[in-house]
């Protein structure tokens, strides 16, 4: 009698064991998110009041006079913005096929205003820095860092349209330089809410809402919520800033991570907890963006340079969106946008300037990396901005146009509407060849999505995913997901077996109460 | 009273009900996370489906544990003797009125075809099915990289294996129930199956039968 006692001792035992291992290693969700609640709505509080240092009270005559005065205390952190990407504008990366090489938007081509080269003096609007007009300035001399676009903390600093980074000339530097400070939502914001030339062309989850949003939008920035700055999760460190955008990035490190905050089994619930393998936090819980200002989800170069009464032209919708402009081409916007997937291990590849590409499919600006098998990768959402832009089709490159010009005559598209000339001048620019035959081809651009979380009660629910029809991950097809996926043989042999057994019972039932009446009548 | 013989004793009763219980609910639960339908909601379809498969592989681990302890396991062992009558039984005599070729007792409960159907669903479909079911349910565990050789690249095979054993269950549940009307009279199985015992007056009536 006393061995079966063991054995279901010892069965039990493991039984106990096997519900145990079932248990997720669950927090306190709650208790977490008041903790990071309090942690993240301390107000700093500065050291110092810039306001006092007369270096800061004399007459600026030019801005570099302000970086000199900032470099006069701050006596080194210029040699750590000399080596930031916001300086720079290219990181040193290694990528699989390329070795190590440096990338950036100096070598890259995006499918929006395609590239820098030859353009230098209006995109550089937004670099933190004075006077790149060319690839001859001076990467080394920091007196060229701007450091106030960044620190101003009184709003009144706006850099200047097509003046290489300087700038407005009213702008009153000593008032600024007095007021500086950790960088505020709107220093961040002044550009990456506008990259691609207006509000919300490129990110389609960065925009000027986020510089007030409720939390419908977002409910990390929202300010009926947690009120967060960029530079919370944004983390520095001796001005080099985490986290990256994978339109110019390559490689997986410093990254902001939502796991950062919130560990990775955020949830109460085991069956979600679970899914954080396979999926990244955003996927479910940026559902849709764009939610308040609708972002540019295609951009065709091909139709541009079409002129009214000899002068370009702009055509908008009802929302005030540009969908023609001469100089541009013709581009639609969408806006409360769900997502598209793509498996992402954190690594990507870029379109470099120079590579050959061909036609036979869409070519890709940027590949994310990642599939299902690699154990780095997580599903992620992603906005995919879809271009038809132009390409050398003898030499089999996309071509980085001039753009801007300062006047008429010296090859810039928007004032001269010459693609050729263009051409010419923005490959040259790039030190790449061009044939002189170019057409337009299509182009992709996948743009991590990581803002405008919203609330868990609007997150993407479970039969958004697992469902047959429509899934939300209906193109990610290299792996089973229950509820989407099913073997067609499988599932007709099962339901043909059902139904011939429930035939069968019915017949063999039906005649057995046949002959029971035949048996019963005869009696 | 003497004369009623214990067929079913009280665990084999409590194993096979929460047996049927338990298949029913998985089933239910199963084909709603198959998108066969939507009832209770996928995440509770999902979360219910996981208590109660962990539920059935702990019975299925005490009745093994049970069968062995307790010999019971030999009922299962195949035959070929009778086994002939009884496909003869289940496709002529049993129109014909004729009696049932062998009469169940402890010694030996099931009849060779059941011996067979049994044996199958416990040596092939329930293995499969809850092997399958335990993948499914801690393949992601070595996924992140934490145990390497138990890695299992595609959900795939254990997800069709799965599916596969629960159209085999589905298809013997409903074999199953119909059978059980093909007593000495409709209920006699059913009867028998709840008390345990073969109930004296349905065996009067067999007699007169004969």
């Amino acid at each position: 009698m006393k061995k079966p006692v063991n054995i279901l001792l010892f069965v039990g035992g493991l039984l106990i064991l096997l519900i145990l291992s079932r248990l997720p290693y669950v927090t306190e969700p709650d208790e977490d998110l008041k903790e990071l609640r309090v942690e993240y709505t301390t107000e700093h509080v500065p050291s110092v009041d810039h306001r006092k240092f007369a270096v800061l009270k004399k007459d600026f005559s030019a801005p570099q006079e302000v970086t000199e005065a900032c470099i006069s205390c701050h006596t080194e952190r210029h040699t750590e913005v000399l080596k930031s990407a916001h300086w720079n504008w290219e990181r040193e990366s290694y990528i699989p096929g390329r070795g190590i090489l440096k990338a950036g938007k100096k070598n890259l081509l995006n499918n929006f205003c395609i590239g820098i080269g030859g353009s230098e003096v209006s995109c550089t609007r937004c670099h933190v820095g004075y006077g790149w007009e060319d690839k001859n300035f001076n990467f080394d001399n920091a007196k060229n860092i701007d450091c106030l676009v960044c620190h101003d903390n009184t709003g009144d600093y706006v850099k200047a349209i097509a003046t290489a980074g300087y700038p407005v000339p009213d702008v009153d530097l000593n008032a600024v330089a007095q007021n500086v400070s950790l960088p505020k939502r709107a220093n961040c914001g002044s550009c990456h809410f506008y990259g691609g030339g207006g509000n919300n062309v490129k990110h389609g989850d960065l925009e000027k809402t986020l510089f007030s949003p409720t939390k419908d939008v977002d409910v990390h920035m929202a300010i009926d919520g947690p009120n967060m700055d960029c530079v919370v999760c944004h983390e520095a460190e001796n001005h080099k800033l985490q986290g990256k955008m994978y339109s110019v990035s390559s490689m997986n490190h410093d990254r902001v991570t939502c796991e950062q905050c919130h560990g990775e089994f955020p949830h109460t619930k085991s069956i979600l907890n679970e899914h954080t393998v396979k999926v990244a936090c955003q996927t479910c819980h940026i559902p849709i963006y764009a939610k308040v200002n609708a972002t540019k989800m295609s951009w065709d170069w091909s139709t541009a340079g079409k002129l009214r009464d000899g002068e370009p032209y702009t055509v908008e919708d009802e929302d005030g969106n540009h969908i023609y402009r001469s100089i541009k081409g013709s581009f639609t916007w969408a806006k409360n946008v769900k997502p598209e997937y793509s498996w992402f291990n954190g690594t990507a590849d870029h379109y470099f300037i120079g590579d050959k590409v061909d036609t036979s499919e869409v070519i890709k600006m940027n590949t994310l990396n990642g599939e299902y098998r690699d154990r780095n990768s997580k599903i992620i959402p992603v906005k995919v901005h879809r271009a038809k832009q132009i390409y050398d089709c003898c030499f089999q490159l996309i071509i980085q146009p001039k753009l801007y010009a300062s006047q008429e005559g010296e090859g810039g598209f928007w004032r001269d509407f010459d693609w050729h000339e263009a051409a010419q001048k923005g490959m040259e620019s790039a030190g790449a060849p061009y044939s002189g035959n170019f057409c337009f081809v299509n182009t992709e651009m996948s743009w991590p999505l990581n803002h405008m979380v919203s609330s868990k009660e609007k997150s993407v629910s479970c039969k958004e995913c697992h469902t047959r029809d429509d899934s939300r991950l209906a193109d990610l097809d290299d792996f089973y997901m229950p509820g989407r996926d099913y073997n067609s043989a499988i599932d007709f042999t099962g339901v043909a077996l059902i139904i011939l057994t429930l035939i069968g019972v019915i017949l063999h039932g039906l005649i057995r109460l046949v002959s029971n009446l035949n048996k019963r009548t005869k009696n | 009273m003497q004369n009623r013989t214990m067929i079913y004793k009280g665990f084999e009763r409590f194993w096979h009900w929460t047996q049927a219980v338990l298949i029913m609910f998985l089933a239910a639960t199963g084909f709603e996370i198959h998108s066969a339908y939507e009832f209770f909601g996928y995440e509770n379809a999902v979360t219910f489906h996981n208590a109660a498969g962990i539920g059935f592989i702990a019975l299925i681990i005490v009745a093994i544990f049970w069968h062995f302890a307790t010999g019971e396991w030999r009922q299962y062992l195949p035959t070929t003797e009778n086994l002939i009558s009884y496909v003869r039984f289940y496709l002529i005599g049993i129109f014909r009125d004729e009696p049932h070729p062998t009469k169940s007792d402890h010694l030996s409960k099931l009849n060779p075809l059941q011996k067979l159907v049994y044996l199958g669903l416990k040596l092939l479909v329930i293995p499969v099915v809850a092997g399958s079911g335990l993948f499914y349910l801690y393949y992601r565990y070595p996924q992140s990289g934490a145990m390497k050789t138990l890695n299992i690249d595609s959900l795939e095979i254990v997800a069709l294996l799965h599916t596969a054993g629960a159209f085999l269950l589905v298809t013997f549940l409903i074999a199953h129930l119909y059978l059980i009307t093909t007593g000495h009279t409709l209920t006699h199985n059913l009867k028998t199956m709840i008390t345990g015992h073969e109930d004296p007056e349905d065996e009067k009536q067999a007699s007169q039968e004969l």
